[in-house]
């Protein structure tokens, strides 16, 4: 008996990747099929050898991924990632080669997921709860910094400026900023006053996230909850906000600037609103900067130990609470920013909030709980995926009103294929 | 899955010590709202301030039978809100899966029922598959009564939510609690935007007017109200005693155990996903029959009703305010929730500060916002506690090995 047992056992042992192995090669066929179906469906001389070297380079990545893998756990994890890699690479070669304008449009929107998500995984990653009031604090942050910038709250029928001055009364507040000469192209559509506004809503939110982690969140963690309390608890706090926004700006929709963005001519015949520009850059430079702060400064490296080992942090000297209380400042800041930026994409509606938590989350969770840069990563691929379905999906039957749902798609395939995500660290 | 640094273990303990009181006088002070508010409306009250002096006159017939009337109404929708709480109650109160998209199960039950119900579609702006309504009217002598369709409706639903519960807990349920969450979020988004956007399955943004409703052939249409509330009733005692029953038997000992330490149970033997997967499919089968009743109710369904807040988040609402674990409690939060919700519907005939009258509903949406956290903060157990279900040996055990036991019920809630 115990002889077959230990076959069984080595047996186990050597098929123990072979799950992997097997949804790897089902990756892999699924990348190579759409790199086969994008050639043949676009033939024309250069964009099949642009096809052709994509196709050569991502073969010799995974093939060179399998080769130095040792064993067939490792492998199947490493066909699992190299897979994911290759496809990502084939859609986006895809989606540059056939679909410029919206790829633009999608790295936009990208890039506006990328200022939530990374602040979704800052606090998925220390505190270990999904924050689902995370869309509506960027909805309500985006109002903040409306009511900063107009002063308009809704009143019995119509708006109201209640308070005596705001601002947008600034001396050329509201003066469109101008787009440098030397690169051709519209005004951006807002004035400085927008920028202050963004500022003030920043130091709000931050603010809002202080309070509610020290009178909800942790009187909960000092009682031991499960994570599980913690997303209902901000489950709730996400209905508040959402019935806050309603109760003073009810729920028409509004723009920080009323009237036609001017557009910018872009290389390779693309046209996008000169604000989009400005919400690319944006996120570039605040995700560097929350890249700087976490791997090289003091507070950076802290907090990625409270994030892996709690007890061992605070072992060595580290105050979780403070670190966690740094977390929200830097969340909320982060919240602002990107809701900000949304409505200046999109525009400022209460109900945008709830439904944005899908495509934060599967930015979130693609990239790997707890790591800024699969967030960035990961927000990219759902953002694009985003607007290059809302761009195609009319042309297959599939309204885009569907837009969200891809992000739910990339969800469940990724839970099924790899629920730690791209960069996420072994649990 | 907890946060082991961060805490110092003071929980387990009811903060609010007037607790004994707060169940019956929430209940007092509802069930006066609901009563007063709309009697006295129809009694010729114009403001708040009028109430008093409407109340003391002798009741006039007509008023009474309007109050009557409300309350039938009312009532049909609490116990049709309880049996979807209920559900929400197996899998949160007692599997302790999150599931954040009700909406999904609500939508699915009230529309699956809705086309098997209804007969073929026919005319212009009317388009969606199903409609076996006047195949299944089978039965001569009752015809009239249209009992067999809504019959068929209420187990095609439970059995489409079951079915789509099953493939929802593959991805999801062997991972992390929150990303089922998560997922049932986008499941619910997606489904609400394939009923508004696909015309041809369920009519589109026109919604689904005119689903027959069970036994309306047999009164009178003005007191059919009765005969709904006395149906809707049925099935929630039918549900109520299915749910008891399953959670008293050693299958639901399991699905509890799970709740409160997953490790341990896979220890003890039990298949942890299979028995999770049966929680989460139960509980969306239930909620399948509520939304059934919702669309049987209502006679007709609009896709304006299943917005994630009202139809998700509503349900959370009921059952943290009434109790999770508890479904005498998840009945009491459906009472209490809905109570509230009619309140300010009922407010809103009043005479208020415009300031406050115009925004009544989001004041509401916050209120209850604002609840599930004053709940979960200060009184995690709800108005009902989970009652102590251990077998009462073990308990005089525990007593005499270490004293007794610091609270009654379930102050926290589970998977620490």
């Amino acid at each position: 008996m115990a002889a077959v047992e230990a076959t069984y056992e080595r047996l186990l042992d050597q098929f123990r990747g072979l799950g992997d192995v097997v949804i790897g090669t089902i990756v892999w066929v699924a990348a190579l099929s759409f790199a086969a179906w994008a050639i043949v469906a676009e033939t024309d001389g250069p964009v099949a050898l642009a096809w052709a070297a994509m196709f050569a380079l991502v073969l010799g990545a995974g093939g060179l991924m399998f080769r130095y893998a040792d064993t067939l756990r490792r492998r199947g994890d490493d066909l699992i990632v190299s897979g994911l890699w290759a496809n990502i690479l084939v859609f986006g070669a895809w989606a540059v080669l056939t679909r410029t304008d919206v790829f633009a449009v999608g790295v936009v929107t990208g890039s506006v997921l990328a200022l939530g998500a990374i602040g979704l995984t800052l606090i998925y990653g220390i505190l270990k709860f999904a924050h689902f009031a995370h869309g509506d604090s960027m909805m309500l942050a985006a109002y903040i910094a409306f009511f900063a910038l107009t002063g308009t709250l809704v009143g019995e029928r119509e708006d109201t400026q209640p308070l005596p001055w705001s601002l947008s009364d600034l001396p050329g507040a509201t003066d469109r900023i101008p787009y440098p000469d030397q690169l051709g192209g519209g005004d951006f559509s807002f004035g400085y006053g927008l920028l202050i506004a963004m500022v003030l809503s920043a130091v709000a939110m931050a603010l809002v996230f202080f309070l509610l982690d020290r009178f909800v969140y942790r009187p909960l963690r000092r009682r031991g909850s499960g994570i599980v309390i913690f997303a209902i608890a901000s489950l709730g706090i996400a209905i508040a906000m959402r019935s806050l926004m309603l109760m003073f700006w009810a729920s028409s929709r509004r723009l920080y600037v009323p009237g036609i963005r001017p557009t910018t001519d872009l290389p390779f015949d693309v046209r996008i609103v000169t604000d989009q520009i400005f919400i690319f850059f944006t996120a570039i430079v605040l995700a560097a900067l929350v890249y700087v702060l976490l791997f090289r400064t003091k507070l950076g490296k802290a907090m990625r130990a409270v994030s892996d080992n709690p007890d061992l942090a605070e072992v060595s000297g580290i105050n979780p609470e403070q670190i966690i209380r740094w977390m929200w400042l830097i969340a909320g800041a982060l919240v602002a920013v990107a809701g900000v930026m949304l409505a200046l994409q999109a525009q400022l509606k209460p109900e945008l909030g709830f439904v944005l938590l899908l495509p934060l989350f599967a930015a979130t969770i693609l990239g790997g709980i707890g790591s800024p840069q699969g967030a960035f990563v990961g927000a990219m691929i759902v953002g694009i995926s985003q607007e290059v379905f809302a761009g195609v999906g009319p042309d297959i039957g599939l309204s885009s009103g569907y837009k969200f749902s891809v992000a739910f798609v990339i969800l469940i395939l990724i839970l099924l294929v790899r629920p730690r995500g791209l960069f996420g660290a072994k649990t | 899955m907890k946060l082991p640094a961060l805490l110092t273990a003071d929980g387990l303990r009811p903060r609010v010590k007037w607790g004994r009181l707060l169940t019956p006088l929430t209940f007092l002070l509802v069930t006066l709202g609901i009563v007063i508010l709309p009697y006295a409306r129809t009694a010729g009250a114009s403001s708040l301030l009028d109430i008093p002096s409407t109340l003391v006159g002798v009741p006039a017939g007509d008023d009474l039978v309007s109050t009557m009337s409300f309350l039938t109404f009312f009532g049909t929708f609490v116990a049709i809100y309880a049996i979807l709480t209920l559900g929400l109650n197996v899998q949160w109160g007692y599997t302790g899966i999150l599931n954040f998209g009700v909406l999904a199960f609500f939508l699915v039950g009230a529309n699956v029922a809705a086309i098997i119900a209804k007969p073929p579609a026919s005319g212009e702006f009317v388009e969606y598959v199903g409609g076996f309504g006047d195949a299944l009217n089978i039965i001569p002598a009752l015809d009239s009564s249209q009992w067999f369709p809504f019959l068929v409706g209420l187990v095609g639903a439970a059995a489409a939510c079951g079915v789509l519960a099953f493939f929802l807990s593959i991805p999801a349920l062997r991972l992390r609690e929150d990303y089922l969450a998560i997922t049932t979020i986008g499941i619910a988004e997606l489904l609400r935007r394939i009923t508004i956007e696909e015309r041809w399955l369920v009519n589109g943004t026109r919604g689904l007017p005119g689903i027959p409703r069970p036994l309306s052939g047999w009164v009178e249409p003005d007191e059919y109200k009765f005969v709904i509330f006395g149906i809707v009733v049925v099935v929630l005692i039918l549900v109520f005693i299915a749910v008891e029953r399953g959670i008293r038997s050693p299958w639901g000992r399991v699905l509890r155990a799970l709740r409160e330490d997953e490790l341990t149970t896979a220890a003890s033997g039990k298949n942890v996903f299979a028995f999770k997967s049966q929680g989460f499919v139960l509980g969306a089968m239930i909620m399948g029959v509520g939304g059934a009743m919702y669309g049987y109710a209502n006679s007709s369904i609009s896709p304006d009703t299943f917005t994630h807040f009202f139809a998700t988040f509503i349900f959370w609402a009921m059952l943290m305010v009434g109790g999770s674990g508890n479904n005498k409690g998840a009945i009491l939060g459906a009472f209490v929730v809905w109570g509230l919700w009619n309140i300010t519907l009922q407010l809103q005939g009043y005479d208020l500060p415009t300031a406050v009258g115009s925004r009544i509903f989001f004041i509401r949406d916050f209120v209850l916002g604002a609840l599930i956290v004053i709940v979960l903060l200060l009184r995690p157990q709800g108005l009902m506690p989970e009652e102590r279900r251990v077998s009462i040996w073990v308990e005089r055990h525990a007593r005499r090995l270490r004293g007794p036991p610091p609270s009654t019920g379930r102050a926290d809630v589970p998977s620490d």
